[in-house]
Protein backbone atom coordinates (compact mmCIF):
# COMPACT_ATOMS: atom_id res chain seq x y z
CA UNK A 1 0.00 0.00 0.00
CA UNK A 2 1.37 3.41 -0.94
CA UNK A 3 1.24 5.58 2.18
CA UNK A 4 0.40 8.99 0.77
CA UNK A 5 -2.52 11.39 0.89
CA UNK A 6 -2.91 11.13 -2.89
CA UNK A 7 -5.68 9.26 -4.69
CA UNK A 8 -4.67 5.59 -4.88
CA UNK A 9 -5.39 3.89 -8.20
CA UNK A 10 -5.88 0.34 -6.99
CA UNK A 11 -7.55 -1.20 -10.02
CA UNK A 12 -7.47 -0.86 -13.78
CA UNK A 13 -11.13 0.13 -13.66
CA UNK A 14 -10.37 3.00 -11.26
CA UNK A 15 -7.44 4.08 -13.44
CA UNK A 16 -9.63 4.18 -16.57
CA UNK A 17 -12.39 5.99 -14.70
CA UNK A 18 -9.90 8.60 -13.43
CA UNK A 19 -8.63 9.26 -16.96
CA UNK A 20 -12.20 9.51 -18.23
CA UNK A 21 -13.36 11.93 -15.53
CA UNK A 22 -10.30 14.21 -15.51
CA UNK A 23 -8.78 16.14 -18.38
CA UNK A 24 -5.33 16.36 -16.68
CA UNK A 25 -3.92 13.46 -14.69
CA UNK A 26 -0.51 12.82 -13.15
CA UNK A 27 0.13 9.23 -12.03
CA UNK A 28 3.21 8.24 -10.05
CA UNK A 29 3.70 4.48 -10.20
CA UNK A 30 6.26 3.30 -7.67
CA UNK A 31 7.02 1.81 -4.28
CA UNK A 32 7.61 3.37 -0.88
CA UNK A 33 11.27 3.79 -1.80
CA UNK A 34 13.84 6.57 -1.69
CA UNK A 35 13.45 7.63 -5.30
CA UNK A 36 9.64 7.51 -5.21
CA UNK A 37 8.84 9.25 -1.91
CA UNK A 38 10.19 12.67 -2.98
CA UNK A 39 7.91 12.57 -6.04
CA UNK A 40 4.85 11.71 -3.91
CA UNK A 41 5.78 14.52 -1.51
CA UNK A 42 6.04 17.01 -4.36
CA UNK A 43 2.65 15.89 -5.69
CA UNK A 44 1.06 16.36 -2.27
CA UNK A 45 2.58 19.84 -2.04
CA UNK A 46 1.42 20.80 -5.52
CA UNK A 47 -2.11 19.37 -5.30
CA UNK A 48 -3.76 22.38 -3.60
CA UNK A 49 -2.32 24.84 -6.14
CA UNK A 50 -3.11 22.72 -9.22
CA UNK A 51 -6.78 21.97 -8.76
CA UNK A 52 -7.23 21.37 -12.50
CA UNK A 53 -4.97 18.32 -12.26
CA UNK A 54 -5.77 14.96 -10.67
CA UNK A 55 -2.79 13.63 -8.72
CA UNK A 56 -2.69 9.88 -8.14
CA UNK A 57 -0.33 7.10 -7.17
CA UNK A 58 -0.21 3.43 -8.09
CA UNK A 59 1.69 0.44 -6.72
CA UNK A 60 4.33 -0.60 -9.22
CA UNK A 61 4.27 -4.25 -8.20
CA UNK A 62 0.49 -4.64 -8.19
CA UNK A 63 -1.35 -6.12 -11.19
CA UNK A 64 -2.78 -2.63 -11.80
CA UNK A 65 0.78 -1.31 -12.23
CA UNK A 66 0.84 -3.14 -15.54
CA UNK A 67 -1.21 -0.33 -17.14
CA UNK A 68 1.78 1.96 -16.60
CA UNK A 69 4.54 -0.64 -17.04
CA UNK A 70 3.17 -1.70 -20.43
CA UNK A 71 2.89 1.77 -21.95
CA UNK A 72 5.14 2.34 -25.00
CA UNK A 73 6.32 5.56 -23.34
CA UNK A 74 7.82 3.60 -20.41
CA UNK A 75 9.38 0.71 -22.33
CA UNK A 76 12.92 2.04 -21.90
CA UNK A 77 12.49 2.95 -18.26
CA UNK A 78 14.47 1.15 -15.59
CA UNK A 79 14.34 3.51 -12.65
CA UNK A 80 11.50 3.93 -10.19
CA UNK A 81 9.11 5.66 -10.08
CA UNK A 82 7.49 5.72 -13.50
CA UNK A 83 5.60 9.02 -13.61
CA UNK A 84 3.13 9.52 -16.43
CA UNK A 85 1.16 12.64 -17.35
CA UNK A 86 -2.15 12.21 -19.22
CA UNK A 87 -4.22 14.81 -21.07
CA UNK A 88 -7.65 13.69 -22.27
CA UNK A 89 -6.56 10.11 -21.68
CA UNK A 90 -3.42 10.39 -23.82
CA UNK A 91 0.16 10.33 -22.53
CA UNK A 92 1.79 13.75 -22.94
CA UNK A 93 4.93 13.14 -20.86
CA UNK A 94 6.58 10.32 -18.93
CA UNK A 95 9.63 10.36 -16.65
CA UNK A 96 11.70 7.69 -14.93
CA UNK A 97 13.38 7.88 -11.49
CA UNK A 98 13.36 10.74 -9.00
CA UNK A 99 12.28 14.19 -10.15
CA UNK A 100 12.61 17.44 -8.23
CA UNK A 101 9.73 19.78 -7.45
CA UNK A 102 11.11 22.19 -10.06
CA UNK A 103 11.21 19.49 -12.74
CA UNK A 104 7.64 18.38 -11.97
CA UNK A 105 6.35 21.96 -11.87
CA UNK A 106 7.87 22.67 -15.29
CA UNK A 107 6.16 19.60 -16.77
CA UNK A 108 2.80 20.51 -15.23
CA UNK A 109 3.03 24.11 -16.41
CA UNK A 110 4.02 23.22 -19.95
CA UNK A 111 1.49 20.43 -20.47
CA UNK A 112 -1.49 21.39 -18.31
CA UNK A 113 -2.09 25.12 -18.79
CA UNK A 114 -4.61 26.55 -16.34
CA UNK B 1 7.60 43.30 12.94
CA UNK B 2 5.77 42.06 9.86
CA UNK B 3 4.15 38.68 9.25
CA UNK B 4 7.30 37.44 7.52
CA UNK B 5 9.39 37.97 10.65
CA UNK B 6 10.11 34.94 12.84
CA UNK B 7 12.03 34.44 16.05
CA UNK B 8 13.95 31.61 14.42
CA UNK B 9 14.19 30.40 10.84
CA UNK B 10 15.33 26.80 10.46
CA UNK B 11 16.73 25.89 7.05
CA UNK B 12 16.23 22.21 6.39
CA UNK B 13 13.55 19.72 7.45
CA UNK B 14 15.43 16.52 8.13
CA UNK B 15 15.55 15.06 11.65
CA UNK B 16 17.77 17.94 12.90
CA UNK B 17 15.63 20.73 11.46
CA UNK B 18 12.30 19.19 12.48
CA UNK B 19 13.55 18.51 16.02
CA UNK B 20 14.76 22.08 16.30
CA UNK B 21 11.31 23.14 15.14
CA UNK B 22 9.63 21.06 17.85
CA UNK B 23 11.76 22.55 20.63
CA UNK B 24 11.49 26.11 19.35
CA UNK B 25 7.73 26.08 18.76
CA UNK B 26 7.14 24.37 22.09
CA UNK B 27 9.27 27.12 23.64
CA UNK B 28 6.81 29.66 22.18
CA UNK B 29 9.23 30.86 19.54
CA UNK B 30 7.63 31.89 16.25
CA UNK B 31 9.35 29.36 14.03
CA UNK B 32 9.61 28.90 10.29
CA UNK B 33 11.16 25.82 8.69
CA UNK B 34 12.25 26.28 5.09
CA UNK B 35 13.12 23.16 3.14
CA UNK B 36 14.41 22.85 -0.41
CA UNK B 37 13.59 19.18 -0.83
CA UNK B 38 11.42 16.52 0.72
CA UNK B 39 10.48 16.83 4.40
CA UNK B 40 12.45 14.23 6.32
CA UNK B 41 15.67 14.59 4.35
CA UNK B 42 17.76 11.46 4.04
CA UNK B 43 15.67 9.83 6.77
CA UNK B 44 12.97 9.07 4.19
CA UNK B 45 15.54 7.18 2.14
CA UNK B 46 15.81 4.56 4.88
CA UNK B 47 13.56 1.58 4.34
CA UNK B 48 13.57 0.44 7.95
CA UNK B 49 14.89 2.11 11.09
CA UNK B 50 15.48 -0.30 13.97
CA UNK B 51 17.86 1.71 16.17
CA UNK B 52 15.73 4.74 17.07
CA UNK B 53 15.17 4.47 20.83
CA UNK B 54 11.60 3.82 21.86
CA UNK B 55 10.47 2.56 18.48
CA UNK B 56 11.21 -1.06 17.63
CA UNK B 57 10.88 -0.70 13.86
CA UNK B 58 9.61 2.08 11.64
CA UNK B 59 10.13 3.20 8.06
CA UNK B 60 12.05 6.43 7.52
CA UNK B 61 9.01 7.84 5.75
CA UNK B 62 6.72 7.15 8.70
CA UNK B 63 9.19 8.56 11.23
CA UNK B 64 9.58 11.72 9.14
CA UNK B 65 5.80 12.12 8.90
CA UNK B 66 5.43 11.70 12.65
CA UNK B 67 8.16 14.23 13.52
CA UNK B 68 6.70 16.67 10.99
CA UNK B 69 3.23 16.28 12.52
CA UNK B 70 4.73 16.92 15.98
CA UNK B 71 6.44 20.11 14.77
CA UNK B 72 3.22 21.34 13.12
CA UNK B 73 1.18 20.53 16.24
CA UNK B 74 3.35 22.88 18.30
CA UNK B 75 2.81 25.71 15.82
CA UNK B 76 5.76 25.51 13.44
CA UNK B 77 5.27 26.82 9.95
CA UNK B 78 6.86 24.54 7.35
CA UNK B 79 7.43 25.56 3.74
CA UNK B 80 8.96 22.72 1.75
CA UNK B 81 10.09 22.24 -1.83
CA UNK B 82 11.12 25.89 -1.95
CA UNK B 83 14.30 27.34 -3.46
CA UNK B 84 16.54 29.52 -1.30
CA UNK B 85 17.89 32.32 -3.44
CA UNK B 86 19.63 34.67 -1.01
CA UNK B 87 20.99 34.57 2.55
CA UNK B 88 22.05 37.58 4.62
CA UNK B 89 23.27 36.83 8.13
CA UNK B 90 25.64 39.72 8.98
CA UNK B 91 23.09 42.01 10.67
CA UNK B 92 21.26 41.26 13.91
CA UNK B 93 18.09 40.60 11.88
CA UNK B 94 18.91 37.80 9.44
CA UNK B 95 17.10 37.44 6.12
CA UNK B 96 16.36 34.55 3.79
CA UNK B 97 15.01 35.09 0.29
CA UNK B 98 12.92 32.29 -1.19
CA UNK B 99 12.13 31.60 -4.83
CA UNK B 100 13.65 34.97 -5.78
CA UNK B 101 10.68 36.90 -4.42
CA UNK B 102 9.65 36.26 -0.80
CA UNK B 103 11.90 37.44 2.01
CA UNK B 104 11.66 36.09 5.55
CA UNK B 105 13.54 37.57 8.49
CA UNK B 106 14.58 36.03 11.78
CA UNK B 107 16.38 36.92 15.01
CA UNK B 108 18.26 33.64 14.80
CA UNK B 109 18.93 31.02 12.16
CA UNK B 110 19.49 27.28 12.41
CA UNK B 111 21.15 25.67 9.41
CA UNK B 112 20.12 22.03 9.11
CA UNK B 113 20.71 21.56 5.40
CA UNK B 114 21.80 17.92 5.68
CA UNK B 115 23.57 15.99 2.99
CA UNK B 116 22.88 14.57 -0.44
CA UNK B 117 24.10 11.74 -2.65
CA UNK B 118 27.16 12.58 -4.65
CA UNK B 119 26.79 12.43 -8.42
CA UNK B 120 29.54 12.02 -10.99
CA UNK B 121 28.66 15.24 -12.84
CA UNK B 122 29.73 13.91 -16.22
CA UNK B 123 28.02 14.20 -19.62
CA UNK B 124 24.97 11.95 -20.05
CA UNK B 125 24.45 11.28 -16.33
CA UNK B 126 21.25 13.35 -16.04
CA UNK B 127 20.01 12.28 -19.50
CA UNK B 128 20.18 8.57 -18.64
CA UNK B 129 18.94 8.85 -15.05
CA UNK B 130 16.20 6.23 -14.79
CA UNK B 131 17.23 4.82 -18.17
CA UNK B 132 20.33 3.01 -16.95
CA UNK B 133 21.83 5.38 -14.40
CA UNK B 134 20.61 4.75 -10.85
CA UNK B 135 21.47 5.81 -7.32
CA UNK B 136 19.46 3.14 -5.51
CA UNK B 137 20.21 -0.56 -5.91
CA UNK B 138 17.27 -1.72 -3.81
CA UNK B 139 14.88 0.38 -5.94
CA UNK B 140 16.11 -0.47 -9.41
CA UNK B 141 18.16 -3.67 -9.11
CA UNK B 142 15.44 -5.92 -10.51
CA UNK B 143 15.39 -4.01 -13.80
CA UNK B 144 18.82 -5.44 -14.58
CA UNK B 145 18.10 -9.14 -14.66
CA UNK B 146 20.95 -10.89 -16.59
CA UNK B 147 22.51 -7.57 -17.62
CA UNK B 148 26.08 -6.37 -17.34
CA UNK B 149 26.24 -3.51 -14.89
CA UNK B 150 28.72 -1.23 -13.15
CA UNK B 151 28.81 -0.04 -9.54
CA UNK B 152 30.82 3.14 -9.04
CA UNK B 153 32.42 3.55 -5.61
CA UNK B 154 34.78 2.02 -3.08
CA UNK B 155 32.93 2.43 0.21
CA UNK B 156 30.64 0.17 2.21
CA UNK B 157 27.49 1.16 0.28
CA UNK B 158 29.11 0.34 -3.05
CA UNK B 159 30.32 -3.06 -1.85
CA UNK B 160 27.10 -4.07 -0.09
CA UNK B 161 25.00 -3.04 -3.08
CA UNK B 162 27.36 -4.69 -5.59
CA UNK B 163 26.97 -8.02 -3.78
CA UNK B 164 23.20 -7.52 -3.57
CA UNK B 165 23.00 -6.70 -7.30
CA UNK B 166 24.60 -10.03 -8.23
CA UNK B 167 21.18 -11.58 -7.42
CA UNK B 168 19.95 -10.00 -10.66
CA UNK B 169 22.88 -9.04 -12.87
CA UNK B 170 24.97 -11.26 -15.13
CA UNK B 171 28.11 -9.36 -14.07
CA UNK B 172 28.96 -6.45 -11.80
CA UNK B 173 32.07 -4.34 -12.37
CA UNK B 174 33.12 -2.14 -9.47
CA UNK B 175 34.77 0.99 -10.88
CA UNK B 176 36.81 2.90 -8.33
CA UNK B 177 39.00 5.96 -8.72
CA UNK B 178 41.72 4.92 -6.25
CA UNK B 179 44.04 1.88 -5.97
CA UNK B 180 42.49 0.88 -2.62
CA UNK B 181 38.99 0.69 -1.13
CA UNK B 182 37.45 2.48 1.86
CA UNK B 183 34.96 -0.30 2.63
CA UNK B 184 35.26 -2.58 5.67
CA UNK B 185 37.61 -5.56 5.07
CA UNK B 186 34.79 -8.13 5.45
CA UNK B 187 32.75 -6.35 2.76
CA UNK B 188 35.75 -6.35 0.41
CA UNK B 189 36.39 -10.07 1.04
CA UNK B 190 32.72 -10.90 0.35
CA UNK B 191 32.81 -9.02 -2.95
CA UNK B 192 36.14 -10.51 -3.99
CA UNK B 193 34.79 -14.01 -3.33
CA UNK B 194 31.76 -13.40 -5.53
CA UNK B 195 32.43 -14.84 -9.02
CA UNK B 196 30.13 -12.29 -10.68
CA UNK B 197 32.11 -9.28 -9.42
CA UNK B 198 35.23 -7.86 -11.03
CA UNK B 199 37.17 -4.69 -10.29
CA UNK B 200 38.44 -1.77 -12.32
CA UNK B 201 40.79 0.27 -10.17
CA UNK B 202 42.11 3.82 -10.60
CA UNK B 203 39.40 4.48 -13.15
CA UNK B 204 36.60 6.99 -13.57
CA UNK B 205 33.53 7.11 -15.81
CA UNK B 206 33.83 10.20 -17.97
CA UNK B 207 30.71 9.90 -20.17
CA UNK B 208 27.42 7.99 -20.49
CA UNK B 209 26.23 7.15 -24.01
CA UNK B 210 23.23 5.56 -25.67
CA UNK B 211 20.17 6.39 -27.71
CA UNK B 212 16.90 5.77 -25.88
CA UNK B 213 18.63 4.16 -22.92
CA UNK B 214 22.14 3.67 -21.60
CA UNK B 215 24.27 1.44 -23.82
CA UNK B 216 27.88 2.24 -22.98
CA UNK B 217 30.23 4.30 -20.86
CA UNK B 218 33.63 5.82 -21.38
CA UNK B 219 36.12 5.02 -18.65
CA UNK B 220 39.41 6.81 -18.11
CA UNK B 221 42.35 5.25 -16.26
CA UNK B 222 43.61 7.81 -13.76
CA UNK B 223 47.32 7.05 -14.20
CA UNK B 224 47.67 6.36 -17.94
CA UNK B 225 44.76 8.69 -18.96
CA UNK B 226 43.78 6.01 -21.47
CA UNK B 227 40.05 6.05 -22.32
CA UNK B 228 38.19 2.80 -23.00
CA UNK B 229 34.57 2.13 -23.90
CA UNK B 230 32.52 -0.47 -22.06
CA UNK B 231 29.12 -1.78 -23.17
CA UNK B 232 26.85 -1.69 -20.14
CA UNK B 233 23.12 -1.33 -19.51
CA UNK B 234 23.17 -0.16 -15.93
CA UNK B 235 25.39 1.99 -13.74
CA UNK B 236 24.79 2.41 -10.02
CA UNK B 237 26.50 5.48 -8.64
CA UNK B 238 27.20 4.88 -4.95
CA UNK B 239 29.95 7.34 -4.05
CA UNK B 240 28.66 8.55 -0.73
CA UNK B 241 27.17 11.76 0.54
CA UNK B 242 28.31 15.34 0.74
CA UNK B 243 27.04 18.15 2.95
CA UNK B 244 24.49 20.41 1.27
CA UNK B 245 26.37 23.61 2.00
CA UNK B 246 27.03 25.05 -1.47
CA UNK B 247 24.76 28.04 -0.79
CA UNK B 248 26.54 28.73 2.50
CA UNK B 249 30.00 29.22 0.98
CA UNK B 250 31.31 32.66 1.88
CA UNK B 251 28.44 33.15 4.34
CA UNK B 252 29.44 30.90 7.26
CA UNK B 253 32.79 29.24 7.92
CA UNK B 254 33.16 25.79 6.34
CA UNK B 255 36.01 23.31 6.69
CA UNK B 256 37.92 21.64 3.84
CA UNK B 257 35.13 19.03 3.49
CA UNK B 258 32.53 21.82 3.15
CA UNK B 259 31.07 21.00 6.57
CA UNK B 260 29.85 23.88 8.74
CA UNK B 261 32.22 24.67 11.59
CA UNK B 262 30.40 24.97 14.94
CA UNK B 263 31.24 25.33 18.62
CA UNK B 264 29.84 23.27 21.51
CA UNK B 265 26.58 25.23 21.46
CA UNK B 266 26.45 24.54 17.71
CA UNK B 267 26.91 28.21 16.92
CA UNK B 268 28.69 29.01 13.65
CA UNK B 269 31.20 31.84 13.28
CA UNK B 270 28.25 34.27 13.13
CA UNK B 271 26.38 35.27 16.31
CA UNK B 272 22.81 34.03 16.20
CA UNK B 273 23.45 31.52 13.42
CA UNK B 274 23.53 27.88 14.52
CA UNK B 275 23.91 24.62 12.61
CA UNK B 276 22.81 21.04 13.23
CA UNK B 277 22.72 17.60 11.63
CA UNK B 278 24.68 16.06 8.80
CA UNK B 279 25.97 19.37 7.41
CA UNK B 280 28.15 20.17 10.45
CA UNK B 281 31.63 18.96 11.17
CA UNK B 282 31.34 15.71 13.14
CA UNK B 283 32.21 12.05 12.92
CA UNK B 284 28.97 10.13 13.40
CA UNK B 285 25.96 10.84 11.21
CA UNK B 286 22.86 9.10 12.51
CA UNK B 287 19.22 10.09 12.93
CA UNK B 288 19.77 10.07 16.68
CA UNK B 289 22.79 12.40 16.46
CA UNK B 290 20.87 14.73 14.14
CA UNK B 291 17.99 14.83 16.62
CA UNK B 292 20.44 15.66 19.41
CA UNK B 293 22.01 18.42 17.31
CA UNK B 294 18.58 19.87 16.54
CA UNK B 295 17.80 19.98 20.26
CA UNK B 296 21.08 21.69 21.17
CA UNK B 297 20.82 24.22 18.33
CA UNK B 298 17.23 25.10 19.28
CA UNK B 299 18.07 25.58 22.96
CA UNK B 300 21.14 27.62 22.04
CA UNK B 301 19.10 29.81 19.69
CA UNK B 302 16.48 30.36 22.40
CA UNK B 303 19.24 31.32 24.84
CA UNK B 304 20.63 33.75 22.30
CA UNK B 305 17.26 35.40 21.73
CA UNK B 306 16.30 35.50 25.40
CA UNK B 307 19.68 36.93 26.30
CA UNK B 308 19.32 39.65 23.68
CA UNK B 309 15.83 40.48 24.90
CA UNK B 310 17.04 40.59 28.47
CA UNK B 311 19.91 42.89 27.60
CA UNK B 312 17.61 45.30 25.78
CA UNK B 313 15.09 45.29 28.64
CA UNK B 314 17.54 45.37 31.53
CA UNK B 315 17.21 48.30 33.97
CA UNK B 316 20.28 49.63 35.84
CA UNK B 317 19.41 47.76 39.04
CA UNK B 318 19.19 44.50 37.11
CA UNK B 319 22.49 45.21 35.43
CA UNK B 320 24.00 45.21 38.90
CA UNK B 321 22.65 41.71 39.45
CA UNK B 322 24.21 40.63 36.17
CA UNK B 323 27.54 42.04 37.28
CA UNK B 324 27.35 40.19 40.58
CA UNK B 325 27.08 36.92 38.63
CA UNK B 326 29.91 37.72 36.28
CA UNK B 327 31.98 34.83 37.56
CA UNK B 328 29.37 32.32 36.35
CA UNK B 329 29.53 30.68 32.96
CA UNK B 330 27.58 32.63 30.32
CA UNK B 331 24.91 29.93 29.94
CA UNK B 332 24.19 29.68 33.68
CA UNK B 333 24.22 33.44 33.93
CA UNK B 334 21.67 33.73 31.14
CA UNK B 335 19.31 31.23 32.72
CA UNK B 336 19.49 32.99 36.11
CA UNK B 337 18.84 36.37 34.61
CA UNK B 338 15.96 35.16 32.48
CA UNK B 339 14.39 33.44 35.45
CA UNK B 340 14.77 36.57 37.56
CA UNK B 341 13.07 38.77 34.96
CA UNK B 342 10.22 36.34 34.41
Amino acid sequence: MIQTNLTHLTSEEKFNQTLKENENVMVCCGRMGPMCIPVYESMEELEPAYKHIKFADMEFDSPTGNVIRSLPETKNFNGLPFTVYFKNGKVVKATSSIQSMDQITKILDSNFAK
Amino acid sequence: MNDNHYDVIVIGAGPAGLTAGIYLARGKMKTLILNEGTVGGQMVLTHEIANYPGIEKISGFQLARTIKAQALSFGCTIKSNIRITKLEFEKSIKSVEVNGKDTYTGDAIILATGGKSRTLNVPGEEEFKGKGVSYCATCDGDFFQDKNIIVVGGGNSAFEEAVSLTKYAKSVTIVHQFDHFQAFPHAIVEAKNNPKIRFLMESKITEFNGTEKLAMVQIQHQMTKEITTMAVEGVFVLIGYEPSTQKLRGIVALNERNEIIVDQQLQTNIAGVYAAGDSITKRYRQITTAVADGTIAALSAMDYINNRNVKSATQPSQTNILLQHSELSPVIENYQLVNYLH
